[in-house]
C-alpha cells in the first residue's frame, strides 16, 4: 500500500491520499493521470491494468485502487 | 419530423396521452412504436439501417453474454479440479471468443457508418490526388445518410464494449434493446447513452407524476426558447457573414465566430434540454450532456462539460484502450529509456490524445476541416498540459489564483479559444477558415462592431435587444444552477410568480421565436453529424 500511496504522492503532493474516497468523482484523478498511474503500478506491481479496469468504483480511493492490485495480482 | 416542428408537437402530445392511458406494461412498447415510426417519418430507408445495427449488436451481444455465463458457471463447477494455469488458459480462450465477435461486430457497425458517411470524402481525395497527375475524376457514390446514424452506432458500440467487459449484461429481448438503440428523444443528436444508465428507467412502468411531468415540460419550453429564440435568431448573422466570405472580413469574422459560438450553444443545448424534457414526462432519465461549458478555465476543462456524453464515450471506449494498450506500454518503456522519465511517461498520453482527437474530428463530419479542428484541440491541450509546469511557478509567483477577476479573464480567454476553434466549423474549406481568420488581424476594420454595419447582418437592432436578454437569461439560469435545479428552486415561489414566469417564457417563445407563415425553423446543428 505504501508503494502505491508514493505513486499517488509523486502525482499530486498536496491530496491526502489515505482518507481522500473520491478521487476521480471530485475531479483530481484525470484520465491523464490515470493512464500515468496505470503505467507506474504495471511496473511496481507486475499487473495489467486494462480499459474494462478503469471505472470509478476501482479509483476513487488509494484503498479501493489497491484492491484492484490484490485481485490482479491473485489473477495473475 | 423536427423537434420545433408543428407534426412533432402532435405526435408528441398524442403519445403523452397514449402513454398514460395505456397498461403500463405497455409503455415502453408504445415507445418503441413511436420510435420507429418517427424515424420512419424521416425516410422509410432509414429503417433498414438502424435494425441492420440493431439486430447484429443485439446478437452479438448475446453471444458474448452466453459465453460468459458458460464460463462462470464451468469455472465454478471445475474450480477444485483446475488448477490456475489451466483456468487462465480456459479464460484465455473463452475471451478469444468473446473478442472475435464483438470485433466483427464492431466490423460491421462502424463499416456501414463509415461507407455512407466518409465514401464520398475518400473519393473526393482521391480525386484531388487524380487531378494532380491528370487522371479522369470518380464520380461521387449516390449515398443517403441515415439521420442520427453516428449517434445510434456510437450507443451500440458503447453497449457491446460494455457487455463484453462485463459491465453490462446482455439485454436479451431485442425489442427492447431496438428501444434503447432506437429512443426517439436521443435519436437524432444524442445524448449518446449507456445502457446502464438509461435501461435503469427506459423499460420501468411509470405511473403518471405531475411534478416530473410538469418539470420536463418547463425543460422543454426552456429548450425551444433557446433554439427558436436565439439559435434560430443569430443564425441569420452567420450564414450571411460565411455566406460570402469575400464581403465579409475582419472584424466581422470576429462578430461571426462569436455569433456562431452563441448559435451552437443556444441550438445544441437547447435540443439536449427537450430531449430530456420530453424523456423527463415519460419518467425516463437521460444523463446530462452539458455542466455549464463556459464557465470553464481550460480548454480541459471545457471538453469535461461539453457535449459529456461524447467525450466521456471516447475517453471509455477508444483513449483508455489505446493508451492501456500492449502497444503503447511498449512506447512507453522505449520513451522512457530514450527521453527520460517526465517525457517518457507523457509520450504515449499525447499519442492516445491524438488518435482520439483525429477520431473526434472525423465523427464531426467527412471533412479535413472537421479533421484539422480535432487536431487544433489536441494541439492545445498539449501545449496546456506541457505549460502547466510555467502556470503552477507564475501561480506560486503571483497570488492570483481563485481571485475573482483571474477567473473571468480565464473564463473569457477560454470563450475565446473555443471560438476560434468554431471557425472550422463555419466554412466548408480550410483555406478559407485560415483566410477568414487571417483577415481579423489585416483587415483591419474595427469600425464595423460600432458603425450599425451589424445591422446589416440580417438582424435588426430589436433582434440584437432579444438576443442580447437572451443571453443574459441563459446566464442567469447558469449561474443559478449551480447552487441546484432551477426548476425545483421556482416550484417553492409562490403560484403567481410560477405562473408569470413559465407563461411569460412560454409567450415569448410563442412572440419572438423565429418562424411564422411560410417559414421552416431550422435543422438541429448537430442533425448532421
Amino acid at each position: 500500500m505504501e508503494e502505491l500511496l508514493n505513486i499517488l504522492r509523486e502525482m499530486h503532493p498536496d491530496v491526502d491520499f489515505e482518507n481522500e474516497e473520491h478521487l476521480i468523482d471530485n475531479g483530481i484523478l484525470d484520465s491523464m493521470d490515470i493512464v500515468s498511474l496505470i503505467t507506474e503500478i504495471g511496473e511496481g506491481f507486475d499487473v495489467t491494468i486494462t480499459a474494462a479496469d478503469i471505472i470509478p468504483a476501482n479509483f476513487n480511493s488509494a484503498k479501493a485502487l489497491y484492491a484492484l492490485i490484490q485481485r490482479l495480482e491473485d489473477e495473475a | 419530423m423536427l423537434f420545433t416542428s408543428y407534426e412533432f408537437l402532435g405526435f408528441l402530445a398524442a403519445l403523452f396521452l397514449l402513454y398514460y392511458v395505456l397498461p403500463k406494461r405497455c409503455q415502453w412498447i408504445l415507445l418503441l412504436a413511436g420510435s420507429y415510426g418517427f424515424y420512419f417519418a424521416a425516410r422509410p430507408a432509414f429503417l433498414l439501417y438502424i435494425l441492420a445495427t440493431t439486430v447484429t449488436t443485439w446478437f452479438a451481444a448475446c453471444r458474448i453474454g452466453d459465453n460468459l455465463t458458460r464460463q462462470r458457471a464451468y469455472l465454478k463447477e471445475h474450480t477444485a479440479e483446475l488448477d490456475r494455469e489451466a483456468k487462465k488458459a480456459y479464460k484465455k480462450g473463452e475471451e478469444g471468443i468473446r473478442r472475435r465477435w464483438m470485433a466483427v461486430c464492431l466490423l460491421v457497425n462502424l463499416g456501414i457508418l463509415a461507407v455512407v458517411k466518409y465514401t464520398n470524402f475518400a473519393i473526393s481525395n482521391v480525386n484531388g490526388l487524380l487531378s494532380l497527375f491528370g487522371g479522369e475524376e470518380l464520380p461521387l457514390a449516390n449515398l443517403i445518410l441515415p439521420l442520427g446514424i453516428s449517434f445510434y452506432t456510437f450507443q451500440a458500440v458503447g453497449y457491446l464494449i460494455d457487455v463484453y467487459r462485463g459491465t453490462v449484461p446482455a439485454e436479451r429481448n431485442l425489442p427492447r434493446f431496438a428501444l434503447f438503440i432506437s429512443f426517439f428523444p436521443q435519436l437524432i443528436q444524442g445524448p449518446i447513452s449507456r445502457y446502464g444508465d438509461l435501461s435503469r428507467t427506459l423499460y420501468k412502468p411509470h405511473d403518471f407524476d405531475g411534478r416530473q411531468v410538469c418539470f420536463g415540460l418547463q425543460r422543454m419550453l426552456w429548450g425551444y426558447f433557446k433554439k427558436l429564440v436565439v439559435a434560430d435568431r443569430v443564425l441569420a448573422a452567420v450564414v450571411t457573414i460565411v455566406g460570402e466570405p469575400d464581403v465579409y472580413q475582419g472584424a466581422y469574422i470576429l462578430a461571426g465566430m462569436v455569433f456562431y459560438t452563441l448559435q451552437l450553444y443556444a441550438d445544441f443545448t437547447g435540443g439536449i434540454d427537450m430531449t430530456i424534457g420530453i424523456a423527463q414526462v415519460l419518467g425516463i432519465t437521460v444523463q446530462e450532456n452539458f455542466i455549464r461549458p463556459y464557465f470553464s478555465k481550460s480548454l480541459k476543462e471545457y471538453w469535461r462539460r461539453w457535449h459529456v456524453s461524447m467525450s466521456s464515450w471516447f475517453r471509455d471506449y477508444l483513449f483508455y484502450p489505446v493508451s492501456t494498450s500492449k502497444v503503447m506500454q511498449k512506447v512507453t518503456r522505449l520513451a522512457k529509456a530514450r527521453l527520460g522519465e517526465k517525457a517518457g511517461r507523457r509520450l504515449p498520453v499525447y499519442l492516445s490524445m491524438f488518435v482520439v482527437w483525429f477520431a473526434t474530428g472525423v465523427w464531426h463530419g467527412a471533412s479535413w476541416n472537421f479533421i484539422v479542428w480535432g487536431l487544433a484541440n489536441w494541439v492545445v491541450l498539449m501545449v496546456s498540459e506541457e505549460l502547466e509546469p510555467l502556470y503552477a511557478k507564475f501561480h506560486q509567483r503571483y497570488a492570483v489564483r481563485g481571485k475573482r477577476w483571474y477567473r473571468l479573464f480565464q473564463v473569457g480567454r477560454l470563450f475565446l479559444l473555443v471560438c476560434i476553434l468554431n471557425l472550422f466549423d463555419c466554412y466548408p474549406s480550410l483555406s478559407l477558415t485560415f483566410g477568414a481568420f487571417a483577415s481579423i488581424f489585416t483587415a483591419g476594420n474595427w469600425q464595423v462592431l460600432w458603425d450599425g454595419s451589424l445591422l446589416a447582418l440580417g438582424l435588426s437592432a430589436l433582434d440584437y435587444g432579444i438576443l442580447a436578454a437572451g443571453v443574459a437569461l441563459m446566464l442567469l439560469v447558469s449561474l443559478s444552477q449551480r447552487s441546484g435545479s432551477v426548476r425545483e428552486k421556482i416550484a417553492k415561489r409562490p403560484y403567481a410568480l410560477r405562473f408569470a414566469l413559465w407563461y411569460g417564457l412560454f409567450l415569448i417563445v410563442l412572440l419572438m421565436g423565429i418562424y411564422g407563415v411560410g417559414y421552416d425553423a431550422s435543422q438541429f446543428i448537430y442533425n448532421q453529424f
